[in-house]
C-alpha cells in the first residue's frame, strides 16, 4: 500500500491515507459546528436568564388534563402530580392510541386489500375507491373531518345518539360505553381462558404429533374455537357469573343541569381520542391495504398452480404457500407503516388530545419554558420506538430471507 | 346424478362432427377439414358473461356447507357495500351540487345558508354546501392575506413555473434540459423576488467579498488545471475551481436580491393558503432531493465516519415525527444562531421541513444506488473515472431515473405533510381554511364540512395526479428496461 | 355422490386413462381448443409438438383443471373432470405435473416440497412420507440435496426436484409442460435422461415439448396441434420420416431445419 517513494505528495496521494484525512476534516467540521451551536444556545438561554437542567422534573404540574387512560392510570392531580407523571401520561396516552390504531388498522387493510384482488367487481370498486381517498387527503385534514365535522355534530350534552338500547351511545362529550366491574370470582374466568389457551396448544402438539405419525388431520381450527369458547364460558356461568357491567346512565329529567349521561356509571371514551383513533386507523389502513395487494400479488401465479396439481386443495394452498411467501413481503412494510402510524400520533396535537406532543411538548412546555430538555425528551420517545423497530426488523429479515446461491 | 354440469354450451354444433372413436388412438391420424371457429359460449363474453365472472362467480358455489356460507356471505356483502357506495355517493353528489346553495345575491352571509328554523329561508333539514362562503373566502383560501393588488406576482410565479415544468415533461419538446436547468436555478431567484418583493437589505461589502472570494477560488482553480499546482495539492485546487464557481453564483443571487425591483415587500407572514402550501411542498422537494443525494451517497461510501455520520443522520430524522422537527425548528432553531440573527416563521419551517425530508428522499436515492448492477461500479472504475465522475456520469444518472417514482411519492407525501404547517402557526391550505371557519358572519352548521371539501379535493386532486403520473413513469420505465 | 357409478357408466375399458370427446375451449372471444378429440391408454407415452400459441399447454392444463374447458367430455381415469370439486381433487391425485419453470416453492426445502401433498393430500405419516420423498429424490439423482432451498439449485437440479415432487404422489399419469425449455443446454440432457429412464419404467407421460430426440427415442404417439386443433398424430417414425399434413411437413421443416 505503501509506495517506495514515501514523500509528503505521494502519501497525500495514497487512496488509504486520504480517506482518512478526508474523514478526519469531516469530524473535526462536525465538532466545531456542534460547538459553535452549543455555544450559541448556551449564550442564548443565558441571555434569557434560564438554565440547562432536568430539575423541573420533579415540580408539581399545575394544569387539568382530560380524563385519559394515563391520568387514570397515574391517579394525575392538579397540585400533586408532577411533570413526570405528565410525561407518563403522554407517552401512555400516545401508546394507547397507536396500538388501538393499528389493531384496527390491521384488520381494515387486510380486508380491504384482499377485497381489491377479489373476482368481485363491487369489491374491487370499493376498495380502489376508498385507498384513493384516504390516501390522496392529508391525515390532518382527516382528523379535523372526524372531530369537527363529525363527532361536534353529534347530538348535545343534554341528548343523545343511542347506538345500542341503554348499553351503548354517543354524543358530543364522548363514546359511552359499559365498563366491567370485576368481583372476586372473576380471576377463575380469566385463568380459565388462560388454561383453554394452553389446553388448545397442548391439544395442537398432540394433533401435530398424530398426523406424523398416522397422519390424520384433526381439524384444528374448530377444535381450538371449542375449546378456547366452550371451557372459560363454562367456568364463567358455573361460579355464578361473577362478572358485573356497569352501564351508562342517562337521565332526561330532574333538573336541567343534571341531565344527560351522568358520571360514575359506565365509561366514556373522550371524542378527541375517537377522532384520532378513527383518522389513524383509517389512513394507515389505506396504505396497508395497498401493501398487502402488492405482497399476494408477489407470489407467482405458478405457486398456487403447482400447488394445485399436487392436489393441495385451495385453502391448504393459501395456508402452506400463499401466506408464507406473501407475508415475507408484507412485514417489513407493515412494520414500518406500524411506525409511521405510531408517529403519525404525533398529529393529536391539534385537537388537544393529551398524548405526548400535547401534553408534554405543548402544555407543559408552555409553563415550565424548558425548550430544549423537553423536546430532547419528547424525541428520545420516539426514537426508541423506531429503534426498536428498526431492531425487529433487521431480525426479521435475517430470519425470513430466502436462501439463495 | 348431475355428472354432466359442464356450463351451457352449444352442443349441437360440437356432435354433428363426431369423429369415429376409434381413430384417434389409431396411429396415421390427419385432420382433413379445419375444425369450425365457433362463438364462445354466452358464459364466457357477452354482458352475461362479464357479469359472470366480474360479480356471480364469486358467490356462485354450493359444493359443500362452507363454500354455501361464503356464497351467501359474499352476495350479502356486496348488496351492502353496492348501497353503501350508492347512498354517499349521491350523498355527496347532493351535498355538494344538487342541494347546494351556489350564491349569495342578496349579501346575507350566514343567513343564506340558513334552514328555517335556524332563522334562514331553506326547508328544515337542509343539509348541504354553502358556496358563497367559499367564494366570499376564496381569497384567503388561496393566498392568505397576501395584498389583494399584488396578486399578480403570485400568479405569475406560478405561470411561469407552470409552464416551464410542462416544458419539461412534455418529451417532444426542444431544449428541455435547459428549461430544466433553468427551472432549478433561475426561477427560485426570480419567484423569491416576485414574491417577496426582493431588495433585501445586503451590503455591497458582502457581495463584493463573495465575488473577489470566488475569482480567487477559481483562479486556483485554473492553475491547478494547467498542472501549476503539484500533486494532491493539485485536486485540492480542482475543489476550489469548483467552490469558486458555487460562491460566485451564490454572490449573483444575492445581488439579484439586493436589487430594487420597485415591488413592494411583503412580509411571509401574510402568505397564507394554497400559496405556503405550494411554496413548502416545492422548496421542501427541491432543496432535500440534492441533500438527500449527498446522504446517500454518504451512507453507502466505504468511509466508515462518513457512513456513521449519514447513518444517524438519516436515521434520526426518520425516527422522529414531522411536528417535533417544526417544533425544533420554531422553538429551538432561533436558539442555536447566534445572536442578532433572526428567520422569519417560514424560513424555519422550510429548513425543518427540507432536513426531514432529505433523509427520507436519501432513503429512495439509496434504494435506487442498491438496485444498480455491480457492473456498472466495476465498469466505472475500469475506464479510469474518478469517483464522483463515476457517480455523476455512470452512477447517478441510472440510480435517479430508477426511483423517479420513488421521488414522486415522497413528493406526495410530503405535499400532504405541509399541513402540519398550520401547527406552527402558519397558514397553510388546511390553516387557512379552518380559521375562516371561526368568521362568525358565516357560521351555519355546514360551514365546516363546505370547507373541508373544498381543501380535500384540492389536495386530492394534486396528490392523485402525481400519483397517477408516477404510475405512468413506473410503466414507462418497465418498458424501457424490457427492450 | 356419483364417483361409483363413473367408472362404470362411462364404457370405456380400463387400459383408457384419458379420454377427450369434443372438447372445446375459449379465451373471451379466442377459440383455444377445437374439437379435441383424445384418447391415452394406459403405459403409453405421447409427445405433443406444434407452433407457440397453438394450445398445447392449454391441452394437458385442461387433464388437470388448472383450466377450465367449456364444451365437450374429458374423462380422466374413469373420473368425469366437471365442476365437482371431489372429481377435480380425485384427479389431481392421480395426475402429477411437472411445469416449465419448476414451480417449486422457494420457502421449503427440497425435502419439504417433496413431502407437502403426501402429507398434506393422501395423509402419510410423516416417516413414510420422507421415506418416499427420498426415494424419489434418489431416483431423479440428488438426495444430497434433500435440505437445501429450492433457489440454490440449479436449473436442471431444480426441473428434477419438481418431477420427483410429482412422483412422490405416485401418480397414475405424469403431464410435462415444455420441461427443458427453460434450461442451458448442458442441464438439458439430465432432465432427459430422467424423462427417459421414467417413460422406461413405463409411467403414463404426456410431453408438450419440442425435443424431437426424446420423441423418437420414447414416444409412442406424436401429436401435432396448430390453431388449437390436433393435425395429426403417429408414430414417431412415420411422423418424422413421412409427415401426412402441409402444416405439419412445415413445422418439421423449420424445427429440424439448421
Ligand atoms: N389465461 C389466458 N387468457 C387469455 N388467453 C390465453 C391465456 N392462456 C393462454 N392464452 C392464449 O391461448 C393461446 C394458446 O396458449 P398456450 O399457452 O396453450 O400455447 P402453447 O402452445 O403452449 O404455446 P408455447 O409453445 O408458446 O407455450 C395463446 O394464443 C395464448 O395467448
Ligand atoms: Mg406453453
Amino acid at each position: 500500500m505503501f509506495g517506495r517513494d514515501r514523500s509528503l505528495t505521494s502519501l497525500l496521494n495514497d487512496t488509504f491515507i486520504r480517506g482518512i484525512l478526508f474523514q478526519a476534516l469531516i469530524a473535526i467540521g462536525l465538532f466545531l459546528s456542534i460547538n459553535w451551536l452549543a455555544d450559541n444556545t448556551l449564550s442564548n438561554l443565558a441571555n434569557q436568564g434560564k438554565t440547562l437542567g432536568f430539575d423541573f422534573l420533579t415540580r408539581t404540574a399545575g394544569f387539568q388534563i382530560s380524563p385519559t387512560l394515563g391520568t387514570w392510570m397515574l391517579d394525575y392531580k392538579v397540585g400533586k402530580s408532577t411533570y413526570t407523571d405528565v410525561y407518563l401520561i403522554g407517552i401512555i396516552n400516545t401508546f394507547i392510541v397507536a396500538l388501538l390504531g393499528i389493531l384496527a388498522a390491521t384488520v381494515i387493510g387486510f380486508t380491504v386489500g384482499i377485497m381489491r384482488l377479489s373476482d368481485n367487481l363491487v369489491f374491487r370498486w370499493f376498495s380502489s375507491f376508498y385507498v384513493e381517498v384516504v390516501r390522496n387527503v392529508p391525515l390532518l385534514l382527516q382528523l379535523f373531518f372526524w372531530y369537527f365535522a363529525v363527532l361536534r355534530a353529534m347530538p348535545s350534552k343534554r341528548e343523545k345518539l343511542e347506538l345500542v338500547e341503554g348499553v351503548a351511545g354517543l354524543n358530543i362529550t364522548g363514546l359511552y360505553l359499559p365498563a366491567p366491574i370485576v368481583s372476586d370470582g372473576f380471576i377463575y374466568s380469566f385463568l380459565s381462558l388462560i388454561g383453554a389457551i394452553a389446553i388448545t396448544f397442548l391439544v395442537r402438539r398432540y394433533a401435530l404429533r398424530r398426523q406424523a405419525e398416522t397422519g390424520q388431520i384433526l381439524p384444528m381450527f374448530w377444535i381450538g374455537l371449542g375449546i378456547i369458547i366452550i371451557l372459560p364460558v363454562l367456568v364463567h356461568y358455573l361460579n355464578g357469573s361473577p362478572l358485573d357491567w356497569s352501564l351508562p346512565e342517562f337521565k332526561d329529567t330532574g333538573p336541567k343541569l343534571r341531565q344527560g349521561y351522568q358520571s360514575g356509571a359506565g365509561m366514556v371514551l373522550v371524542p378527541e381520542m375517537l377522532a384520532v383513533w378513527l383518522a389513524l386507523s383509517l389512513y394507515t389502513a389505506a396504505f396497508i391495504a395497498e401493501i398487502v395487494r402488492a405482497g399476494i400479488l408477489a407470489v407467482n401465479r405458478g405457486q398456487t398452480e403447482a400447488a394445485y396439481a399436487l392436489g393441495v386443495r385451495p385453502n391448504v394452498t393459501l395456508r402452506l404457500v400463499v401466506i408464507p411467501q406473501a407475508m415475507r413481503v408484507i412485514i417489513p412494510p407493515l412494520t414500518s407503516q406500524y411506525l409511521n402510524l405510531t408517529k403519525n400520533s404525533s398529529l393529536a396535537v391539534a385537537i388537544a388530545y393529551p398524548e405526548l406532543v400535547s401534553v408534554f411538548a405543548g402544555t407543559a412546555l408552555n409553563q415550565v419554558g424548558k425548550e430544549v430538555e423537553m423536546i430532547f425528551m419528547m424525541m428520545m420517545v420516539y426514537l426508541t420506538f423506531s429503534l426498536m423497530t428498526a431492531a425487529f426488523m433487521n431480525w426479521f429479515n435475517s430470519r425470513v430471507k430466502l436462501v439463495e446461491r | 346424478m348431475t355428472r354432466k354440469v359442464i356450463k351451457a354450451a352449444p352442443k349441437k354444433t360440437t356432435m354433428k362432427k363426431a369423429i369415429p372413436s376409434d381413430i384417434d388412438t389409431q396411429a396415421g391420424y390427419v385432420r382433413i377439414e379445419d375444425a369450425p371457429l365457433l362463438p364462445p359460449p354466452p358464459s364466457e363474453v357477452g354482458v352475461t358473461g362479464w357479469l359472470y365472472k366480474n360479480i356471480f362467480a364469486s358467490m356462485s358455489d354450493f359444493g359443500s356447507v362452507s363454500a354455501t356460507l361464503k356464497s351467501v356471505f359474499v352476495a350479502a356483502s356486496t348488496l351492502f357495500i353496492l348501497y353503501f357506495l350508492i347512498t354517499q355517493i349521491s350523498g355527496l353528489l347532493d351535498f355538494a351540487i344538487f342541494s347546494a346553495v351556489w350564491s349569495d345575491p342578496e349579501g346575507l352571509k350566514r343567513q343564506a345558508c340558513w334552514t328555517v328554523e335556524q332563522g334562514g329561508a331553506l326547508p328544515n333539514g337542509w343539509h348541504a354546501a354553502c358556496w358563497p362562503f367559499i367564494e366570499a373566502k376564496a381569497k384567503f383560501i388561496f393566498y392568505g392575506a397576501y395584498p389583494s393588488d399584488d396578486l399578480w406576482r403570485v400568479n405569475l410565479t406560478y405561470a411561469l413555473g407552470g409552464f416551464m415544468l410542462a416544458w419539461v415533461m412534455i418529451e417532444r419538446l426542444p431544449y428541455r434540459k435547459i428549461v430544466g436547468i433553468l427551472l432549478l436555478t433561475v426561477y427560485p431567484v426570480m419567484a423569491t423576488v416576485l414574491l417577496t418583493g426582493g431588495a433585501f437589505s445586503i451590503s455591497t461589502g458582502t457581495i463584493g467579498g463573495a465575488t473577489i472570494l470566488g475569482l480567487a477560488l477559481i483562479t486556483i482553480g485554473r492553475l491547478g488545471k494547467a498542472g501549476y499546482v503539484s500533486g494532491a495539492f493539485g485536486d485540492l485546487a480542482l475543489v476550489a475551481g469548483v467552490c469558486g464557481w458555487l460562491v460566485i453564483l451564490f454572490a449573483a443571487v444575492l445581488a439579484v436580491f439586493a436589487i430594487d425591483f420597485d415591488l413592494e415587500a411583503i412580509d411571509t407572514r401574510d402568505w397564507g393558503g394554497l400559496l405556503i402550501t405550494l411554496v413548502v411542498a416545492i422548496t421542501g422537494i427541491v432543496a432535500s432531493l440534492p441533500l438527500g443525494i449527498l446522504l446517500a451517497l454518504g451512507r453507502r461510501s466505504e468511509m466508515p465516519v462518513a457512513r456513521f455520520l449519514c447513518t444517524v443522520f438519516i436515521e434520526f430524522w426518520r425516527g422522529v415525527p414531522l411536528i417535533t422537527v417544526l417544533f425544533m425548528a420554531s422553538v429551538m432553531l432561533p436558539l442555536f444562531m447566534p445572536e442578532g440573527v433572526n428567520f422569519d416563521m417560514l424560513l424555519r419551517a422550510l429548513i425543518g421541513v427540507t432536513l426531514f425530508s432529505a433523509a427520507y428522499m436519501a432513503e429512495v436515492v439509496r434504494g435506487g444506488l442498491q438496485a444498480i448492477d455491480k457492473g456498472q461500479y466495476e465498469g466505472a472504475d475500469a475506464v479510469g473515472l474518478s469517483y464522483w465522475q463515476s457517480m455523476r456520469l455512470i452512477i447517478l444518472p441510472q440510480a435517479l431515473t430508477h426511483v423517479i417514482p420513488g421521488i414522486v411519492n415522497t413528493f406526495i407525501g410530503l405535499f400532504k405533510d405541509t399541513a402540519l404547517v398550520s401547527i406552527v402557526g402558519i397558514f397553510d391550505l388546511l390553516g387557512a381554511a379552518q380559521s375562516t371557519l371561526a368568521d362568525a358572519a358565516w357560521s351555519t352548521p355546514v360551514q365546516g364540512l363546505t370547507g373541508y371539501l373544498v381543501v380535500a379535493v384540492i389536495f386530492f386532486v394534486f396528490c392523485f395526479g402525481m400519483s397517477r403520473y408516477s404510475m405512468f413513469m413506473e410503466r414507462k420505465l418497465n418498458r424501457s428496461h424490457k427492450s | 355422490m356419483a364417483q361409483p357409478q363413473n367408472t362404470a357408466e362411462q364404457s370405456v375399458d380400463q387400459k383408457t386413462i384419458v379420454s377427450m370427446r369434443n372438447v372445446n375451449k375459449w379465451f373471451g372471444q379466442f377459440h383455444v381448443l377445437r374439437d379435441i378429440n383424445l384418447s391415452v391408454d394406459k403405459g403409453e407415452r405421447i409427445v405433443v409438438c406444434g407452433p407457440s400459441g397453438s394450445g398445447k399447454s392449454t391441452l394437458i392444463r385442461c387433464l388437470n383443471r388448472l383450466e377450465k374447458h367449456q364444451d365437450g367430455d374429458i374423462f380422466v381415469h374413469g373420473i368425469e373432470l366437471n365442476n365437482d370439486v371431489k372429481n377435480i381433487d380425485e384427479i389431481r391425485r392421480e395426475v402429477g405435473m411437472v411445469f416449465q419453470h419448476f414451480n417449486l416453492f422457494p420457502h421449503l426445502s427440497i425435502l419439504e416440497n417433496c413431502m407437502l401433498a403426501p402429507i398434506w393430500v393422501r395423509k402419510t405419516p410423516r416417516a413414510e412420507a420422507e421415506e418416499i420423498a427420498m426415494h424419489f429424490l434418489t431416483r431423479v439423482k440428488i438426495p444430497e440435496q434433500a435440505s437445501k432451498y429450492p433457489g440454490q439449485l440449479s436449473g436442471g437440479q431444480q426441473q428434477r426436484v419438481a418431477i420427483a415432487r410429482a412422483l412422490c404422489m405416485q401418480p397414475q399419469l405424469m403431464l410435462f409442460d415444455e420441461p427443458t425449455s427453460a434450461l442451458d443446454p448442458e442441464m438439458i440432457k439430465e432432465v432427459l435422461d430422467t424423462m427417459v429412464e421414467l417413460a422406461d419404467d413405463g409411467m403414463t407421460m404426456i410431453c408438450v415439448t419440442h425435443e424431437m430426440g426424446f420423441a423418437r427415442r420414447v414416444a409412442d404417439r406424436v401429436i401435432f396441434m396448430d390453431e388449437g386443433q390436433i393435425v395429426e398424430q403417429n408414430e414417431p417414425e412415420a411422423f418424422f420420416n413421412n409427415p401426412k399434413s402441409d402444416r405439419t411437413k412445415l413445422f418439421l421443416s423449420q424445427i429440424l431445419g439448421h
